[in-house]
């Protein structure tokens, strides 16, 4: 019995005349989707599997739908006769354009037996010539199966083979998924066994010569490049190959391990870039050490995959695309980068920047290249730091994403180049527009996929391009929120009732009633100095921070956005909110006030004028009106309504002068905050609010001037005495013309029976309504029309809006790249544009 | 709204013959726009006035999407509609005094031409402005007390409405067409036109005063930027939502002019600025041996359209930030009915100078056409970097105001900028010093040309850099 090892993801040529059996072969050995068979794909184009006319077509399919397949990493299985060498170069260059390993089995059948069976099928008219020419191009092929680029050739040559056979699958040498950590990972050692030693004790190792044991278990990771130029290749070779024999190492090789084995084996190698030195170091140790050297060196791969997908390590990185693959390319790729054939000033290859482009989940981590400061660049890390060049020897702690270091001793080798960023600095993660355009999908922890249709991310893009901030300001934007549905009573159109008892229906016992700001929501994001906002944010000079708009636009200009985020800054540190927990930077939600800062021309161009036209236009009505009652004719109703409609406008402007008050620079602004929305590493949305009220408090208290407090109020939704209390506060604040509350469950995020709660439901005040719904919306012939509004979609857009905001903050607080904080951000933006009633 | 009329003639109650309304009965209508209410308030035989009280039903016009009302517009709730003086106002009146307006009075058809004097009023008039430009040629006198913005906020100024009142000795049928016609005319910026029919209907009335009126144009030209109706898209939604006022007007407003509504020289009656700014961009593409081209901000495409009129350009691409403005450029450059090979020359797409677009890559030349300006300066190095070193073109043309000529600018106040949404404008030294640092870090060498007849002073008015590519990035 013949048992045949093909590698997990592969893709399998089939390779036999008609009638030998492929068919039933493939069926009894591979899954139903995993063989992709050429009579078929004749039937998908011309619906009969035996027109030999149609081939072309029928090939064209076959190879779309394995290179479907292969592109996502599935073991693909091609039932074709495959006898002629075209069409094998077709399935090779298939594989190859996916990264996976060719392997041709071939079942060689005695040509009676294949003609027997053809007869057996009516289907099958074409005579015993053709089986006779493909056994003919089989026998001429099978010799030189491996040399065309199979990488695996089994050829099974009787029934008895061919049905004796069992067929298991291998996983790839660099599928180690199953490696969890936790890891330390060293970037390139170049020889460095000092510096080396010193930076394994410092990571807690205890270091021997040929070894190094982690008390807690942890692992080593070796990046490659451990040879060449510096003082001590063997002894670094000597710990790096007795950890791994040991399992306190894994490794992956660099250029110059390959190049090294190159030398060993007596190849023609230019001998350069310190490989000299590591020559002369072998020369002085035992022949048999240089054997196992190249023995190790030879059995490293070139990358692996580590921790259920989520970590990758390659000497040169390696792009998404090429991750658990293997191909000459992916491996040319993780030793040598993606180089683009060009050389710089100093001779060396010019290599393009692979990872302003990852888009992939998987951390990666390599070396290759050295960099003054380890940076992390779209969840990628080079930690080479240039040890060697007297930089420093870099370590990374997984999953920790702690960075570890120690100071080379000395200048070991002069560089040929200074030791500067390789790129020119752009705050790393640059935005790709294929990041943003078109439908999307975000997937949110809290609320699942939140779709974001194409032609909302059109008009997002415009305004994102043409009005926001830069996005590595904006990190989030916040939700729009629902107001409470509408009240029963008779003038009133939203009354808290409504609110204490949708939460109550949802299970939400405390609420917190939170004044409504008469001004504008603004979120704030201060850093704690200009290096941890160049540093953290990629911040140019002289930012230290932003204070944008629910739509991203910034409030004041530069100057005046610094001067408030000193202030701001100075608050902080007096309330000693820097160091709990330790942070360099915080995300504030808040209220700006007064709200003629933001909207003045709106509140000038659109109110104010309402009200003048009103001004003018009633009052001569009324006059007109009171003259032809005196005369007697019946105007008695219509005068009744002109004047009522006197006493709206008034009030009308009553309502928005109270957004009004003078504004000089930033002297009369005020910012109201009420929840802390991130820190460094942290988010805070399952705090009460009663926590975020207390921070807020502690701000006024260090600057009762700039900071504004939020009144608040505690409401238990099951206890009618509560309940009463909450609608008199509300009753209180609106009565003077505020603007109302908002009622949030007391303890931040909460879930229901059905999902998220509402995070908060607004109600707002009679008179400011005025403002949202025109001076006459209380006419009673107005408020029973008003009264029918649909409220399902704001709800519904709410939710997602929310948990696309918390995806923000969540994958900021986690330091993912920018792309990531921007994709949930972006589409809260495109969110906004849907056709949703603007008054709710 | 209001508006009242009133006749000082003798035996001035003949006002009601020719209105065909009773000076002793209030009336009512029901129409499209409103309930229209007509009564005098004065009635003597020295004195009658007739009132056109128009009430209107702000929820009603919402809900019912009239008059290119949109729903999803925060303003629309919230306007000045039911008190100012507008196009909804002059239909009623068409509706309401049809037949005076038309000249006819049956049973007293011996009133009808005879000038009488009238005094009419309008107590809230937008375009205060205007109003004596349009009314005075026609034998009006007018006088228009303009009102406070607010009276307990005086820093506010003005308001855009005065309370004004006509006076004239005209015939009654005349003076209704004089209003009846120019009051949407006075309608600000805003659109409720009612349909295109109406806009045939008014031009008819107007026929025989309007063909000599000086402003003739000016009110044709406002008459058919009201049939372009409001359109709110995503862009305007979000700019309220940002407590800001629609957009949608003042970009409608804009395109009618030049392309990008910025300020022309006065008296200048050669050939505008915008022309010979593609004229020179064109000869700069051409110089360079250009044939794959994209004009990156490409706005409504009138740079395309010379480009596509040129066979030496075989592969155009227009690209924006904004999807109406695409929209726009496809129909002016009537994309759908364009052959297939002239076809196969242009795409549209929307990309942004922010983002990083790989479509942008790998052609002759890429053009910065009056765009740059409108980026945000600290938003500036992301265009820079997406133009060159993204997709980096052999060439690269730049164009930007000159704003050391903007003093010969006579309507541009000091330090203005020459178009609402220019972020800065730079003089000679600050282009040249940014061109020259862009073209020293992406390895490219740079050419200065002037776009206008220069000033001996102040240089051209447009500017204009050539970018070409000299080596592999550093």
């Amino acid at each position: 019995m013949t048992g045949i090892a093909i590698p997990e993801l592969s893709l399998v040529a089939l390779v036999g005349v008609s009638g030998s059996g492929k068919s039933t072969f493939a069926a009894q050995h591979f899954g139903r989707f995993e063989v992709v068979s050429s009579d078929f794909c004749r039937g998908l184009v011309a619906d009969d599997e035996n027109d030999q006319t149609v081939s072309a077509a029928a090939f064209d399919v076959l190879h779309y739908i394995a290179g479907k397949r292969l592109e996502g990493g599935r073991l693909t299985v091609v039932d074709a006769t495959n006898v002629q060498r075209d069409a094998r170069r077709q399935l090779l260059d298939l594989a190859r354009a996916h990264d996976v390993l060719p392997v041709a089995i071939v079942l060689d059948v005695p040509e009676s037996v294949c003609l027997e069976r053809n007869r057996n099928r009516p289907d099958r008219d074409f005579g015993p010539h053709v089986v006779r020419r493909q056994r003919d191009q089989l026998r001429r092929s099978l010799k030189g199966l491996a040399k065309e680029g199979f990488r695996q050739v089994h050829v099974l040559r009787s029934i008895d083979e061919i049905e004796a056979v069992t067929i298991t699958r291998e996983r790839l040498y660099n599928d180690r998924r199953d490696e969890h950590g936790p890891f330390d990972v060293i970037g390139d050692v170049h020889g460095c066994r000092s510096e080396l030693v010193s930076l394994l004790e410092r990571l807690g190792y205890v270091v021997t010569d040929d070894d190094a044991v982690h008390p807690e278990g942890r692992r080593v990771i070796f990046l490659g490049d451990l040879v060449d130029r510096g003082p001590d290749s063997p002894g670094v070779l000597r710990l790096a190959m007795g950890m791994t024999a040991t399992g306190h190492a894994l490794a992956v090789p660099g250029n110059h391990e390959h190049k090294l084995i190159r030398a060993l084996d007596g190849k023609q190698v230019k001998i350069g870039h310190g490989l000299a030195e590591t020559l002369a170091q072998l020369e002085r140790q035992p022949p048999e050490f240089t054997v196992a050297v190249r023995e190790w060196c030879r059995g490293l791969v070139s990358h692996l995959v580590l921790d259920d997908g989520k970590l990758v390590v390659a000497h040169a990185g390696l792009k998404e695309a090429y991750h658990g693959r293997a191909s000459g390319r992916v491996r040319s790729f993780a030793l040598y980068g993606d180089t683009t054939g060009e050389t710089d000033e100093f001779g060396l290859p010019v290599r393009y920047p692979w990872a302003n482009d990852y888009r992939g989940r998987a951390m990666v981590l390599y070396g290759h290249t050295p960099t003054p400061e380890p940076e992390w660049v779209n969840n990628t890390m080079c930690l080479d730091t240039g040890c060697v060049f007297g930089g420093h020897l870099t370590a990374l702690r997984y999953p920790e994403r702690e960075v570890v270091q120690v100071p080379a001793e000395r200048v070991w080798y002069e560089p040929v180049k200074p030791l500067v960023p390789s790129a020119p600095v752009c705050g790393g993660d640059e935005l790709d527009l294929t990041d943003v355009l078109g439908k999307r999908v975000v997937e949110t922890a809290h609320h699942g996929r939140v779709t974001v249709r194409a032609e909302n991310a059109a008009g997002a893009l415009e305004v994102m391009s043409r009005f926001a901030l830069h996005p590595r300001w904006l990190p989030y934007l916040p939700p729009t929120m629902a107001p409470v549905a509408t009240s029963p009573l008779p003038d009133l159109l939203e009354h808290p009732a409504e609110a204490f008892a949708a939460f109550a229906a949802d299970g939400v016992g405390e609420v917190v009633c939170e004044e409504k700001h008469m001004g504008s929501r603004a979120v704030l994001l201060v850093c704690r100095d200009a290096e941890t906002a160049a540093r953290r944010f990629g911040a140019p000079a002289g930012e230290t921070g932003a204070v944008y708009t629910r739509t991203g636009r910034s409030f004041f200009p530069p100057a005046l956005t610094e001067q408030l985020l000193g202030d701001v800054r100075a608050a902080v540190s007096a309330a000693g909110l820097w160091d709990e927990p330790a942070t360099g930077w915080l995300l504030l939600d808040a209220e700006l006030l007064p709200w003629s800062v933001k909207a003045g021309p709106l509140l000038r161009d659109q109110y104010a004028a309402v009200g003048a036209a009103a001004r003018s236009a009633l009052p001569a009505a009324v006059t007109a009106l009171s003259a032809a009652a005196a005369r007697g004719l019946d105007v008695a109703a219509l005068l009744d309504r002109t004047r009522s409609r006197a006493v709206n406008a008034d009030a009308f402007a009553a309502a928005y002068r109270r957004y009004v008050w003078p504004v000089d620079g930033l002297d009369g602004v005020q910012v109201a905050p009420f929840q802390l929305l991130a820190t460094e590493g942290a988010t805070y949305h399952d705090r009460p609010h009663a926590w975020h009220l207390e921070l807020a408090d502690r701000l006024v208290a260090a600057d009762p001037v700039r900071f504004r407090p939020t009144r608040r109020l505690r409401v238990s939704t099951s206890s009618p005495e509560s309940v009463a209390a909450g609608v008199e506060w509300w009753a209180s604040l609106t009565g003077d013309g505020g603007e109302g509350m908002v009622v949030k469950p007391a303890a931040g995020l909460v879930r229901g029976r059905k999902g998220l709660v509402q995070p908060g439901l607004k109600v707002r005040g009679r008179e400011y309504l005025r403002l949202i719904y025109g001076p006459d919306y209380t006419e009673p012939a107005n408020l029973a029309r008003l009264k029918d509004r649909g409220l399902g979609h704001k709800r519904s857009l709410a939710l997602r809006e929310y948990a696309l905001g918390l995806e923000a903050l969540e994958r900021l607080a986690r330091s993912e790249p920018l792309w990531r904080v921007h994709e949930p951000v972006f589409a809260v933006l495109a969110l906004e544009s849907e056709p949703v009633d603007p008054r709710l | 709204m209001l508006l009242t009329l009133t006749s000082t003639a003798d035996h001035a109650t003949d006002l009601g013959y020719l209105l065909h309304k009773h000076p002793e009965r209030v009336q009512s209508f029901d129409l499209s726009v409103g309930t229209a209410h007509v009564f005098y308030p004065e009635a003597t035989d020295q004195r009658c006035t007739v009132a056109l009280l128009l009430e209107v039903d702000p929820i009603g016009l919402v809900r019912g999407r009239r008059f290119g009302g949109d729903a999803l517009s925060l303003a629309q709730y919230v306007n000045d509609r039911p008190y100012a003086v507008s196009s909804m106002l002059s239909v009623a009146l068409g509706r309401v005094f049809g037949s005076a307006l038309k000249g006819r009075c049956d049973a007293r058809p011996e009133l009808v031409g005879v000038p009488l004097p009238l005094e009419v009023r309008l107590p809230a008039l937008a375009g205060a402005g205007i109003v004596t430009g349009l009314f005075a040629p026609l034998g009006w006198t007018v006088d228009a007390a303009v009102r406070p913005l607010d009276p307990e906020l005086p820093e506010w100024g003005d308001s855009r409405y005065a309370d004004v009142t006509l006076r004239g000795t005209l015939p009654l049928d005349r003076a209704l067409s004089h209003l009846y016609v120019l009051l949407p005319v006075l309608d600000g910026a805003k659109h409720y036109w009612v349909s295109s029919d109406e806009v045939d209907k008014l031009i008819r009335t107007g026929g025989s005063w309007l063909a000599q009126h000086p402003e003739r144009d000016a009110i044709v030209t406002r008459y058919l930027a009201r049939k372009r109706g409001f359109v709110a898209d995503a862009l305007s939604r979000l700019a309220e939502l940002d407590d800001a006022p629609a957009l949608a007007d003042e970009t409608d407003a804009a395109d009618e002019t030049d392309e990008a509504g910025e300020i022309e020289a006065a008296g200048e009656a050669s050939v505008p600025l915008a022309t010979l700014r593609r004229a020179a961009v064109v000869e700069q593409l051409k110089a360079a041996g250009a044939r794959r081209v994209v004009d990156l901000g490409c706005g409504e495409g009138m740079l395309l359209r010379e480009l596509l009129a040129d066979p030496s350009f075989t592969e155009i691409v227009g690209a924006d930030v904004a999807p109406r403005v695409l929209e726009k450029a496809a129909g002016r450059l009537h994309l759908d009915r364009m052959g297939d090979r002239q076809r196969e020359r242009i795409t549209l797409l929307q990309s942004s100078a922010v983002y990083r677009d790989d479509r942008l890559a790998g052609f002759d030349a890429v053009v910065l056409m009056e765009v740059i300006e409108h980026v945000d300066p600290d938003r500036l190095p992301d265009l820079e970097r997406t133009v060159f070193a993204h997709a980096r073109p052999r060439t690269v043309v730049v164009t930007t105001p000159n704003a050391e000529y903007n003093v010969l600018f006579p309507s541009l106040h000091e330090g203005g900028l020459r178009h609402r949404d220019h972020r800065f404008e730079w003089g000679r030294a600050e282009f040249a010093a940014w061109a020259e640092r862009v073209a020293q870090a992406h390895g490219y060498t740079v050419a200065h040309a002037p776009v206008g007849e220069p000033d001996p002073g102040a240089g051209p008015p447009t500017q204009l850099a050539t970018f070409t590519r000299s080596e592999a990035p550093a």
